[in-house]
């Protein structure tokens, strides 16, 4: 594990922990916001017939970067009105809600930030952080918009927590693990041993768990897309009615930690979606490495396929957003308590009677 | 379909002396001038009346007739007394297929116009943006303030033909 | 123990994404429930009627164009219009039919930009961008035509400013081929989609009484089921010539007169104006388009009240003349004055986010409310 080998290499704990903590911050969420700006723009750019950015760098590559200079330029503007300690705290605990969930994903079966056993629970819990941070946003600022996309923010992320945390249920009660590390670990080999096509189980069983996998998973797409406040279900920050919802009265570098706390969640949550459903870190047809002998390249090449689910998931929300009109504040908790939560009742119920076969 | 001079004639018999007067003179459209206490019982009458039915008020205007004395103060500026300020009227109905024009003139020193608003709810913004640029009064207007014009505009109503610009408002000077 | 509640003024606008220009809106909100609407307008206030009464009847043409400036075109054929009929001048067949073209080609033009941004205010942003690029493509022809791309100062009291550019008609077919499977794709991707409808169906249901009543005119009257378009109710210029139809709303998804419906009928316009534009290249005559330009416009002393379609509803110029050169009055009745009146009618008891969608409907432009 990576924190063994640094720890092998410093010789000291604490170097060792703070190098294995820094890394995800350094090396994967600053990094992947960057190009996920990046990607953003330019998919919705071939989508919409246009091109995007094209000026700063080949292709507009380094327009992400642009931003980030002109974002931390910018005044850092506090209206007077604000409640000045919610308003400073708010983005932080944005932050460090979406920013902590990385610590319990195995980017890799050699590279995971803290090993816990209760790893999904975990990013649950932590992810919750982020509706504080939203909520001390939206009453902080004073504002009567920022307020308004706060109340739905919090009605929406608290709701669709339910859909998404039976799915969970459903899978912890077929594999018997919270560790996202088991998870991976279990769904190993060829794709055929991925979750939503079963995983581990066989004959009979197996096939009879395939719908209701299919099912789950786009259940829990679907309401995590809506914990990321995502469009369809963006009406926190519906641009068209509230101007920008929660963060309307944020600037500078304080707006870019909502931002960089809503590209990291989109990733977070994609992983989960991996992770629970498409085999995490698995290669879906076996590893080069092995096949070689080279036992240095299978970490990088599980690196490389979490990375690409990821990505993929990620593309996905992009293609949404892109596609579909919002919902209106109504119509989207009465998705969720009508349809979604209904439903994965339901699966959690079948899929309780099919594992005891 | 009527033409107008028979609607004004159904109007007179009805209405007597508040008609005053058929004008079918001047190109291009003839009008009926009426009485501007009156409007808003004649506007119910052909809205109402079963052969009239004027359902829809297409246009609503003040009009500065500007036929009063004009007087030149001493830096070249008119000023007008007496005279008439009108609201026109300009109905049609969608049912029977005939239009209409309504004039009605008032004193320019104290311009009263009966609402219509009652009759075709369409009014209301028109009566204001009159009342706003003419400052002509709609008697029983529920809602007369400024519509176009800022809310505290206090000099005056700008579509009149004597109306002067002022020097400053709100401390910003004016012809800039 | 029960907790006091309060109503919520919240003020939208003037600077606002969806309300489409500088429109102030006060909204009185219980949570997200609308009690009640006042509208606050006169921000982009620019005294085009007081500016008319020291032009000269030429020069009020440019003034025309900066009213509506999503249907310029249409503005100016309504005035030009009204003048000609007021001088009683005769007009060259071919300037009718130009004008015909385009105005048709400008009714697509702003309906495109209403149902693009109407999918913005939705929450749906790629169909904005697809109506702007088939827009951008009748702009381009109206630049080539005048040189202008918003505000042309092309049509004139008894002509036109120039003749058609020679590549104008090819260019005109090439676009409408282009267009239809466009329209195709704009109701796949957003007429039809689900929550599409779901936001707009039986939202901001205007009866038929109700817009007679308040005077609402055009696509949104058509939209609550009546067939009233002045083109055939009130004839003028060419369009008796052509085979086209008025669609109506049938309340397909909803109520007659929902969102959904006003949105729909312009989609449907777009054809008809395609069929229109389609019969007009074909049938246009040869001539001089200049040839009736009067040297001098002074017309007679009187009145007229002229109306015409106008992509937003009914346009009406009254234009009073003193026998000088210069007009005595002329009032406009915009379109979108008269509609602007009936929204607080529309959205008392919705949400938020239905007055985005009821305001988007109903498709305003604030330059021709304020002029």
């Amino acid at each position: 594990m990576m924190y063994d080998w640094l720890y092998n290499l410093t010789g000291s704990e604490i170097l060792a922990m703070f190098i294995v903590s820094l890394l995800p911050l350094f090396v994967f969420i600053l990094p992947f916001a960057l190009f996920a700006v990046l990607m953003e723009r330019k998919v919705s750019a071939h989508m919409q017939d246009r091109l995007g950015p094209m000026r700063t760098g080949y292709h507009g590559i380094l327009q992400t970067i642009a931003d980030i200079i002109k974002l931390l330029q910018k005044e850092d503007l506090v209206p007077t009105a604000t409640d000045k300690i919610l308003f400073n705290l708010a983005p932080l605990l944005a932050f460090i809600g979406s920013y902590a969930a990385f610590a319990a994903i195995p980017f890799s079966g050699f590279f995971i930030g803290t090993k816990i056993d209760l790893g999904i629970i975990f990013i649950v819990g932590v992810t919750g952080l982020v509706v504080a941070g939203i909520l001390m946003a939206g009453w902080a600022s004073n504002n009567k918009y920022s307020l308004l996309g706060a109340m739905r923010a919090a009605a929406q992320i608290i709701s669709y927590e339910i859909p998404t945390l039976l799915i969970i249920l459903t899978i912890i009660m077929l594999t018997g693990t919270l560790s996202l590390y088991d998870l991976s670990e279990m769904q190993t080999a060829y794709f055929w041993n991925w979750l939503i096509l079963g995983g581990p189980a066989v004959g009979l069983q197996k096939i009879l768990l395939i719908p209701f996998m299919i099912m789950g998973c786009l259940i829990i797409y679907t309401s995590t897309l809506a914990e990321v406040n995502r469009t369809p279900f963006d009406i926190p920050e519906a641009e068209s009615e509230l101007v920008s919802g929660y963060h309307t009265e944020y600037s500078g570098m304080k707006f870019a930690m909502f931002f960089l706390a809503e590209y990291a969640n989109m990733f977070a949550v994609s992983a989960i979606v991996a992770i629970m459903f498409f085999g995490g870190y698995q290669s879906p047809f076996g590893y080069l490495g092995n096949t070689l002998g080279w036992t240095w390249l299978v970490p990088i090449e599980q690196f490389f396929w979490f990375t690409s689910k990821g990505l993929f998931f990620v593309f996905v929300q992009m293609w949404l957003r892109w596609t579909l009109p919002r919902f209106r504040v109504d119509q989207l908790m009465a998705f969720c308590w009508k349809y979604l939560i209904p439903f994965s009742f339901v699966i959690l119920l079948l899929v309780g009677l099919i594992a005891l076969m | 379909m009527k033409t107008a001079e028979e609607i004004f004639n159904t109007l007179k018999e009805k209405f007597g002396s508040s008609i005053v007067e058929f004008k079918a003179d001047k190109p291009v459209e003839p009008f009926i001038i009426v009485n501007p206490l009156e409007v808003d019982k004649i506007s119910l009458f052909l809205k109402d009346e079963k052969d009239l039915l004027f359902d829809s008020l297409m246009n609503l205007s003040g009009v500065d007739d500007a036929n009063g004395i004009k007087e030149k103060d001493d830096k070249g500026l008119e000023t007008i007394k007496g005279g008439t300020l009108s609201v026109y009227y300009h109905i049609e109905s969608t049912k029977l297929r005939h239009k209409l024009t309504l004039k009605a003139s008032t004193d320019r020193e104290k311009p009263e116009v009966v609402t219509v608003t009652e009759v075709w709810k369409g009014a209301d913004w028109h009566e204001r943006e009159a009342y706003d640029m003419y400052g002509i009064i709609f008697l029983n207007h529920p809602d007369l303030r400024r519509i176009l014009m800022p809310y505290d505009w206090e000099f005056g109503f700008p579509l009149r033909k004597d109306y002067k610009n002022p020097e400053f408002y709100q401390g910003m000077k004016v012809p800039y | 123990m029960a907790l006091k509640t309060e109503e919520m003024v919240l003020n939208m606008g003037p600077q606002h994404p969806s309300t489409h220009g500088v429109l102030r809106l006060e909204l009185q909100i219980d949570g997200e429930i609308i009690i009640d609407v006042i509208p606050h307008i006169g921000y982009l206030h620019r005294c085009f009627e007081k500016h008319c009464e020291a032009m000269t009847y030429p020069q009020v043409i440019p003034y025309t164009d900066r009213m509506d400036y999503l249907a310029s075109m249409y503005n100016e054929f309504g005035y030009a219009l009204a003048m000609e009929r007021l001088m009683k001048i005769e007009v060259p067949e071919r300037v009718e039919y130009i004008r015909v073209i385009m105005g048709e080609l400008q009714r697509i033009a702003s309906h495109l930009v209403a149902l693009g941004t109407y999918g913005a205010d939705i929450g749906a942003f790629t169909p904005f961008l697809f109506c702007f690029r088939d827009r951008e493509r009748i702009l381009h022809l109206f630049e080539i035509t005048c040189g202008a791309r918003l505000l042309y100062n092309y049509i004139w009291i008894g002509g036109l400013s120039h003749d058609l550019h020679p590549d104008f008609i090819r260019l005109t077919k090439e676009f409408i081929k282009d267009f239809r499977p466009n329209v195709k794709e704009l109701n796949e991707l957003l007429s039809y989609n689900r929550i599409f409808i779901e936001r707009t169906a039986n939202v901001g249901v205007l009866p038929i009484e109700t817009a007679i009543n308040y005077g609402v005119s055009g696509p949104n009257l058509r939209a609550s089921g009546m067939k009233w378009d002045l083109r055939k109710d009130d004839p003028y210029s060419v369009y008796h010539k052509f085979d086209y139809d008025i669609p109506i709303g049938k309340g397909e998804k909803g109520k007659t007169g929902d969102c959904w419906d006003r949105y729909y009928v312009r989609v449907l316009e777009m054809d008809e104006s395609l069929k229109i534009i389609e019969q007009a290249i074909e049938q246009i005559p040869d001539g001089d388009v200049t040839s009736a330009i009067p040297k001098r416009v002074k017309p007679p002393e009187g009145q007229i009240y002229t109306r015409v379609e106008n992509p937003r509803g009914e346009l009406g110029y009254f234009i009073i003349s003193d026998g000088s050169i210069n007009p005595a009055r002329v009032k406009v009745r915009a379109p979108s004055f008269v509609t602007m009146q009936v929204f607080p009618e529309l959205c008392k008891g919705f949400m938020v986010a239905d007055v985005v969608a009821i305001l988007g409907s109903v498709d305003i432009v604030l330059g021709e409310i304020d002029r």
